[in-house]
């Protein structure tokens, strides 16, 4: 069964339709990139699954359970977790703190899931009663991606997780994603570093204009001489 | 000589009257920072606080003392009934239309508070307070008390605020609203322990204010303007920012007696709460101004 699926969604922020007719779906243990020019819907249709925007028509399917316009705190309860592209932590809260937020609606004991956070990004343990806000740019993203990991997702949403970053921080970022995935996490994520998401990513999708202009796996994608001329910048 | 011992002894009444401020800055600054609105009938929540806090030591004869927890008690129900009655109804509107009824809802209270205890002016039975000489300085009992009172408080809200997972989670509110929905925080509840602790903080500086003069249905509304000037001071939407806030706006408002008239009191904390917006409106703390 797959784990993610949105079909046909139709939607936006209230206006005129961003979103006309996207498809995606996402398998367990399956990094899934959505690449494509700006303003074509990508991380409207992050959204979108998640609840924060309205779907106006298609549906959103959670292991073949409509989650259509659900609300935000039932997909985490669900199991997915979201991290939005700009402001994903808590400023003035610790790093420790963020993460114990991500865990918010956890009962019981969490520092199992904390620990399995520093393992996967050890750097945040160092810094764990840092202000997250005093941070650098790239250890913001590690504690926003470490916050989301804290319910133990079975789907993780990154919206353009390596924006402003630098090139070696990008490829760390990249590193850390496959990482998680074998933790049996699904990833579905947004990403303007198309052909370096697209090199890691078990399948892609390239969107225009709110709908899917190409679907295949990673390696087909960036060997399609059309998408490349398009949407890779040659 | 004298001029520095007046200023000592205008200092403490300062760091007095900054106490108060502070525990009505606390509230002001925590509800803007989670809900985004000035919440102009703060004053009245403290002049409420006051009265229930009078009511009870009357009724039960108990110790002064009791007034606080009382008091507490009495502002944070009337914050929360007064939050889910009218306030709630209306969060997803502006806030200025919020800002509004707020103004319209300090109007209410206040004439429960004219309706219940009457117009004219109570006191709570302190009886006569002998000073305490410190050198030239004198210190009267309950100037002590309140500064004692206020440190009690603010470590407890800092404990709250720093060891609880709802207190973090209203720090996380504050911080960053929109993710702190991603994550799966509740709002609503979050909403509702702030009112809850906005409206104790409140009935905490009323009751102090009640013990250092006295009790008018006005009390809390005069003190409004000093108690913003306070948290936009701190940074708004910043607790401990208010705390300092209220420390430095206090002791401005006494300190500037030795050359200005004391009626003047009110518009130096004005012409400080201007002059911040002016220059740093972010406030010492940074706040989201």
């Amino acid at each position: 069964m797959k784990l993610l699926e949105a079909n046909t969604v139709y939607g936006g922020y209230g206006g005129a339709d961003i979103l006309k007719g996207a498809t995606v779906h996402v398998d367990k243990d399956e990094i899934v990139v959505i690449v494509g020019p700006n303003g074509a819907g990508k991380s409207t249709l992050m959204k979108a699954v998640f609840g924060l925007l309205h779907v106006r028509e298609g549906e959103v399917l959670y292991k073949g359970e409509a989650i259509t316009n659900g609300k935000p705190e039932q997909m985490v309860r669900r199991g997915i977790a979201y991290v939005p592209q700009e402001k994903n932590v808590f400023p003035s809260l610790t790093v420790e703190e963020n993460l114990e937020m991500g865990a918010y609606l956890i009962r019981g004991d969490i520092r199992p899931r904390k620990e399995k956070v520093y393992e996967v990004f050890p750097k945040l343990r160092e810094r764990r009663r840092q202000q997250a806000g005093l941070m650098s740019g790239g250890e913001r993203q590690m504690v926003a991606m470490g916050r989301a990991l804290m319910i133990d997702p079975e789907l993780l949403m990154l919206d353009e997780p390596t924006a402003g970053l630098s090139p070696r921080l990008i490829d760390e970022t990249f590193e850390r994603i496959i990482r998680i995935r074998k933790l049996g996490i699904g990833v579905l994520m947004v990403e303007q570093n198309a052909k370096q998401a697209l090199a890691i990513a078990d399948r892609g999708y390239v969107l225009a204009t709110g709908a899917n202009r190409f679907e295949d796996t990673g390696p087909n994608l960036l060997a399609n001489r059309e998408v490349a001329e398009m949407f890779l910048g040659g | 000589m004298d001029l520095l011992i007046d200023l000592i002894q205008l200092t403490v009444y300062g760091v007095v009257l900054g106490s108060i401020l502070a525990l009505g800055a606390i509230g002001v600054s925590m509800i803007f920072g989670i809900l985004r609105f000035a919440h102009f009938a703060h004053g009245d929540l403290m002049t409420i606080g006051a009265y229930v806090g009078l009511s009870f030591i009357a009724v039960t004869d108990a110790p002064i003392w009791w007034a606080l927890p009382a008091g507490m008690t009495g502002a944070a129900l009337t914050a929360l009934v007064v939050d889910q009655a009218v306030y709630k109804h209306i969060r997803r509107t502006q806030p200025v239309i919020l800002l509004i009824s707020s103004f319209g809802m300090a109007l209410v209270l206040r004439s429960i508070v004219q309706i219940i205890w009457g117009p004219s002016v109570q006191s709570y039975p302190t009886g006569i307070q002998r000073p305490w000489w410190i050198w030239e300085i004198s210190i009267v009992p309950n100037h002590v008390w309140i500064m004692l009172a206020t440190v009690v408080i603010v470590t407890a809200l800092h404990l709250f605020l720093t060891r609880t997972r709802i207190g973090k989670a209203m720090r996380a509110m504050s911080d960053n609203m929109d993710l702190a929905l991603v994550t799966g925080i509740p709002a609503e509840r979050v909403i509702m322990i702030t009112w809850l602790i906005g409206g104790a903080l409140a009935a905490g500086a009323g009751v102090l204010l009640g013990m250092d003069s006295r009790l008018t249905p006005t009390m809390g509304w005069n003190i409004l303007l000093p108690v913003f000037a306070a948290a936009i001071l701190g940074g708004i939407g910043r607790p401990y920012g208010a705390i300092a806030g209220g420390l430095v706006i206090g002791m401005a408002m006494e300190i500037s007696t030795l050359f200005l008239e004391p009626s003047y009191k009110p518009a130096v904390a004005f012409v400080i709460m201007v002059a911040v917006l002016i220059v740093r409106p972010q406030g010492i703390f940074k706040g989201a101004l």
